[in-house]
């Protein structure tokens, strides 16, 4: 036995130890009958061809590997960031496990949601009788202050409507008329993760704005000075809002985030486990009504949302996740015009450092190839980073980023000169992905952990930036947007280039002549 | 949106409902009101009047085509017919196939999001036979139709479904503000029909407004796919559906919450009125043959 009570091993070398080994060329040899090994190695050659490219673009019935996910997980994370509301998604158990362990995977927290376990019956008679059991278990067990709910495909492809199922279940006495149920239809296999922040979103604020489900009345609005914030969906929310709220107080204005879930995903281990820490509350919620401008950080997370905030009278300042100093500026500035302050001298200070520490490295990065993936706000802010370090974002790819998004990119990409030889690839999945890095490779991928198996299969560097980060920890914690944010994004990209600078230069009396202590 | 007058037009399969509508609605029109059709029936013939087509191309065939429901403009789907009538059917998959609910719940929310609703004073959805499905309750959601109008005719099966329809809207009624604006009887020439159709509607807690009777003309006009306002505006008939349209208009949203009857009280209706005689218990399960023997 390789191991014992007295010596564990853990799986990374337990099963190279010679008994398992054996017993999986056995298992190969006699049991598998898979293709023979030549025979691999050519289709696998074959896969990395502009041949193979051509067809997999055709490709029209299928996705492999999207990058994005669905509707109810933007949905969990707009519930997470409201003061003691609980997450409540109707539908199968299933499914909310899943919201619950991305998130848990990512941010390393305990992420409290419940499901209305809807299960066969419920799928022939309806749903009703889980929502009213649904809303009463949850408010007597986990007492919240708020529930805000959402679906799953399973009450959405039956056509549960949740206006009426929640008012039923507030007249068969579920929980109190006046209880707080804000609710937003978010079908899985419409859209994707950022489609269900933004419906969850506009649910709330239509709650709140719109009379409380008919339990009090509209509101008015009244101008006042402040300034809402919208993030949008953010896998860096807790180090990202803490830098926006700093940003704020240096400016000077008074600002409401609006869906806040920095908090509740950044708990101290301290003897008291807090279902719920921080986060908008609803009287924030409902004021924010009346603020001068709301902006929305992240832009296609919130397109609904944006639209109805306008609507109602209010300067929407629409961005696309500014990243680095081109994009602090626009942010900054936009801030500057709306409130009529002025940036302040630390702000320029910190600029003035980014800038300082992007010349310091500007000769490694100039010229570069990068392949990027991820979600559409994010990929504007990164592609316009990565022009203004002289970077090529040679493949810029979005599963959930359509036609228009791929214009926006272009325009960024037409604006500069290293941007003439990129493409843009909307609605393209990870697949494509691997075609594109095999048939114009790069100098290094961008993305999140499920990048890590195209790195592996291309040899392209992975630079960890996205959602969701599995595989490292801790990453959510540091900002990737203000000046600082700017600073955290420059020192990854560096971190992967030196790494496969070393990588490629460590054979002894061969490549070390470049194996430098300076770089 | 405020001023949008949302309805919906239910009834039993192979009632008349969608010519039924599609005249009412042409009258609507000739009234100046500026119209929206939406058709929520998979056999997607709830324009074909409007539009003189065969069948209109529909939001989920469409969709199929395109990829998906995103990759959709509105004047793909929206076409314009008589009278300037904007004519959409939401479509729906092959029979015994898909879900045909669930296509209702996306297109109606394709057309809300792409400003479909936008300068028209009137939405009429025409939804097939029964409510089967939470899908086909989509038109009567809060927000969407507020006044509900049955097409049936004096035939059993179809006080039946008018009877069944009625225990859906009032599953919504309760919570939300749709509401029953009336039964509208197509006749067919059976015993007693405005009687029955008229005490139903009582019933039911409603009123029967509008008894169009039988008139070959909407035959004629069907083959040449028109409406009879069109075929033949001077008609008897083409007045019957202008007296429906200004009932429906004058009722301005109104409507009541329905009191749906039970199967045994739907009965006793026929017996009031001897359509069915209550000692003839022994008709049951016979056929004709035996009762002449």
């Amino acid at each position: 036995m390789p191991q014992n009570a007295e010596k564990v091993i853990d799986h990374e070398m337990l099963f190279r130890q010679p008994e398992y080994t054996e017993l999986f060329e056995n298992k190969k040899a006699n049991f598998e009958f898979g293709h023979p090994a030549d025979k691999v190695a050519e289709i696998r050659d074959w896969t990395k061809s502009w041949d193979y490219r051509e067809k997999n673009f055709k490709r029209e019935a299928l996705t492999v590997n999207p990058a994005k996910a669905c509707q109810p997980l933007g949905a969990v994370f707009v519930a997470n960031g409201f003061s003691k509301t609980l997450s409540f998604v109707h539908g199968s158990q299933g499914c909310v496990a899943y919201y619950r362990s991305h998130f848990s995977r990512h941010f390393k927290e305990p992420t409290s949601c419940v499901s209305s376990s809807m299960t066969e019956d419920a799928a022939v008679f309806g749903g009703l009788n889980n929502m009213v059991d649904g809303l009463a278990n949850s408010l007597s067990l986990y007492k919240p202050e708020m529930i805000a709910v959402s679906t799953t495909c399973m009450a959405e492809v039956i056509g549960d409507d949740l206006d009426a199922f929640i008012k039923t279940a507030k007249q068969k006495g579920s929980v109190p008329a006046e209880y707080d149920v804000p609710f937003a239809h978010t079908p899985a296999f419409v859209g994707s993760h950022i489609t269900g922040y933004d419906n969850a979103l506009k649910g709330i604020l239509q709650h709140f704005w719109d009379g409380k489900a008919g339990t009090a009345p509209k509101l008015e609005r009244a101008p006042n000075e402040t300034v809402n914030f919208i993030g949008g969906f953010d896998g860096y929310v807790v180090g990202n809002m803490k830098e926006i709220k700093r940003l704020f107080s240096m400016m000077g204005v008074e600002a409401t985030v609006l869906c806040d879930p920095s908090d509740a995903w950044d708990t101290p281990t301290d003897g008291q486990f807090r279902m719920y820490e921080g986060g908008t509350t609803k009287e924030q919620a409902a004021a924010a009504l009346n603020a001068k401008a709301t902006i929305v950080y992240q832009g296609y997370s919130a397109e609904k949302t944006a639209k109805y905030i306008a609507e109602k009278g209010q300067e929407v300042v629409t961005l696309n996740s500014p990243i680095g100093v081109t994009g602090t500026d626009k942010f900054l500035k936009e801030l500057s015009r709306i409130t009529g302050k002025p940036v302040p001298d630390a702000l320029k200070l910190e600029r003035g450092r980014l800038v300082d520490a992007i010349t310091d490295s500007q000769a490694h990065l100039h010229g570069k190839k990068f392949a990027l993936y991820g979600d559409p706000d994010m990929m504007l802010g990164l592609t316009q980073f990565l022009l203004d370090l002289g970077c090529e974002p040679t493949h810029i790819l979005a599963t959930n980023g359509d036609d228009k998004w791929a214009a926006k990119v272009q325009a960024l990409l037409d604006a500069s000169p290293v941007g003439r030889d990129c493409h843009v690839y909307p609605k393209r999945d990870l697949w494509h992905m691997r075609s594109l890095l095999n048939t114009e490779p790069v100098d290094f991928l961008i993305g999140n952990t499920y990048g890590k198996y195209l790195e592996r299969d291309t040899g392209t560097p992975l630079i960890r930036i996205g959602f969701p980060i599995f595989d490292r920890h801790h990453y959510h914690r540091l900002p990737i947007w203000g000046y600082q944010g700017g600073l955290h994004v420059l020192m990854q990209i560096l971190d992967e280039y030196f790494e496969a600078l070393d990588a490629n230069t460590n054979v002894a009396s061969k490549t070390d002549y470049s194996f430098d202590i300076i770089r | 949106m405020s001023d949008l007058r949302q309805i919906a037009f239910y009834g039993k399969g192979g009632i008349g409902k969608s010519t039924t509508s599609q005249n009412t609605l042409a009258a609507l029109a000739e009234m100046g009101q500026k119209i929206l059709i939406v058709g929520c029936d998979p056999k997607a013939d709830s324009t074909r009047l409007i539009l003189h087509a065969k069948a209109q191309d529909t939001v989920l065939s469409l969709a199929a085509d395109a990829g998906s429901v995103e990759d959709l403009e509105l004047e793909d789907v929206l076409k314009v017919g008589y009278r300037d009538i904007r004519c959409v059917e939401s479509g729906g998959p092959e029979p015994g196939v898909g879900c045909a609910g669930r296509g209702v719940i996306t297109s109606i929310n394709f057309l809300e999001e792409n400003g479909a609703y936008d300068g028209v004073d009137y939405v009429s959805y025409d939804v097939l036979g029964d409510v089967v499905c939470g899908g086909f309750a989509m038109p009567i959601r809060e927000n969407k139709a507020q006044e509900i109008y049955i097409v049936m005719s004096g035939e059993m099966m179809a006080m039946y479904a008018a009877n069944n329809i009625s225990k859906g809207i009032l599953k919504y009624a309760n919570a939300g503000g749709v509401r029953l604006g009336g039964l509208v009887c197509n006749e067919r020439q059976t015993d007693k029909e405005y009687e029955l159709a008229d005490a139903l509607a009582k019933k039911l807690g409603t009123s029967l407004i509008h008894f169009i009777p039988r008139d070959n003309v909407v035959q004629h006009a069907e083959l040449r796919r028109m409406t009879v306002l069109e075929y033949d505006p001077e008609s008897k008939q083409a007045g019957e559906y202008r007296m429906l349209a200004q009932k429906i208009h004058a009722n301005k949203g109104n409507g009541t919450i329905p009191t749906p009857i039970t199967m045994d009280e739907l009965e006793d209706l026929l017996l009031e009125f001897g359509i069915m005689k209550k000692e003839d218990t022994s008709l049951i399960g016979k056929s004709a043959a035996d009762l002449a023997a």
